[in-house]
């Protein structure tokens, strides 16, 4: 069982190391990713936001815009499982005065 | 296990310096949008000042600055700001999230979007700071206390 | 073959932390040992995307006047930044709710040792 651990996490090592040799280099602005133009020949989505971000919303942070315009529906699934969150806490822990001392 | 005593100059530092942290919290809040901000970073500062006045003078003393029970409420109603904000815009006549129909007038396209990013980051940051708050409430719930 | 290494080892150490939070929730035994890993794998996780989202010789992602927004070379890239400011506070709020139901199972079981929770769990 420990040998099958040990193995399960040396593959998974070797594989993401394996896999990073086909990352572009950090910080290098022509990686695919940074491009005007996804491989696909559409608009990059980066580039696109910082072009646009202060024209559309009048609102100098970038990451802002992002966050509550250009992906509002995003942000708002997210609080959304902020507040659940904090009711299954409640759910779970919050017990009744009367009969604290009852192990559940 | 060390029991915790209420120590004077703990309590009276924290004292000091709650109030500072939550005016930089609103100071965050409030300028994100001409510096890195929002209302994510500007709740969960807020929720620092609060559980340091819950660490540093108990339980039963920072009841008087933030109650238990207003957690969960106050979560609800920055989710229904987020919500409210994005339906007042679909009944004026947009589409649901879509803060340039925001019905306030002499406003420009624009400004309307950069008007409705603030009302949403302060929904958003309200429900952060409650949340925190009340998650660290229930997992001291039955806990024993100095 | 000293760019290619400079270009890579931040994900290297990337990829040292995630071995390690995979090492965390694997081997160890105690239920709160293996949140501890998991919180480390995720830490990896946002570590990635923001290194991913660097660019030499660019600036922070809110405009400035002097540079203006036409040339996107100059500011990096919001994006990944903006996934990941969410990611985190998520990350706490779910956090909480393994706790909680970490401490739910030692209130009732009175342990958190893997192997010894099992056999109460038959018994019981």
């Amino acid at each position: 069982m420990k040998i099958i651990n040990w193995l399960l996490l040396i593959s998974f090592g070797a594989l993401l190391v394996y896999a990073s040799f086909g990352l572009p280099n950090r910080g290098d602005a022509d990686a695919v990713m940074h491009r005007e133009k996804s491989p696909a020949g559409s608009q990059g989505a980066s580039s696109y936001y910082i072009r646009n971000a202060y024209k559309d919303a009048n609102t100098p942070n970038m990451v802002t815009v992002i966050l509550a315009d250009y992906r509002g529906y995003d942000t708002l699934g997210e609080e959304t499982v902020i507040l659940t969150a904090g009711l299954i806490c409640f759910l779970i822990l919050r017990r009744k005065k009367k009969n604290s001392d009852d192990p559940i | 296990m060390i029991r915790y005593k209420s120590n004077l100059i703990i309590l009276m530092v924290s004292r000091v310096v709650s109030p500072f942290i939550m005016l930089f919290a609103l100071y965050v809040i409030f300028h994100g949008h001409y510096s890195a901000g929002g209302g994510f970073q500007g709740g969960t500062i807020m929720a620092a000042s609060l559980l340091l006045m819950r660490l540093a003078a108990g339980r039963e003393i920072a009841q008087l600055q933030f109650r238990t029970i207003l957690g969960t409420p106050l979560g609800s109603i920055g989710v229904l700001i987020y919500f409210g904000t994005g339906f007042m815009a679909m009944l004026a006549g947009g589409e649901f999230l879509n803060y340039g129909f925001l019905p306030f007038a002499g406003f420009q396209a624009a400004e309307l979007r950069s008007l409705g990013i603030l009302m949403v980051e302060i929904g958003v940051g309200l429900a952060v700071m409650a949340i925190l708050v009340a998650i660290y409430d229930d997992l001291l719930e039955g806990y024993p206390h100095d | 073959m000293t760019d290619f290494i400079l270009g890579h080892y931040a994900y290297w150490a990337i990829i040292f932390l995630l071995v390690l939070g995979l090492y965390g929730m694997v081997f160890k035994k105690n239920l709160a040992k293996k949140l501890i890993g998991m919180t480390i794998f995720q830490v990896a996780i946002i570590m990635f995307y923001v290194a991913s989202a660097v660019k030499w010789a660019a600036t922070v992602p809110v405009l400035d006047p002097a540079i203006g927004a036409v040339d996107a070379a100059k500011y990096i890239s919001p994006l990944q930044h903006c996934l990941m400011l969410t990611a985190i506070v998520v990350g706490v709020a779910t956090s909480g709710v393994a706790f909680s139901l970490v401490i739910s199972i030692y209130r009732r079981y009175k342990t958190l040792d893997e192997s010894i929770l099992l056999e109460r769990m038959k018994s019981s």
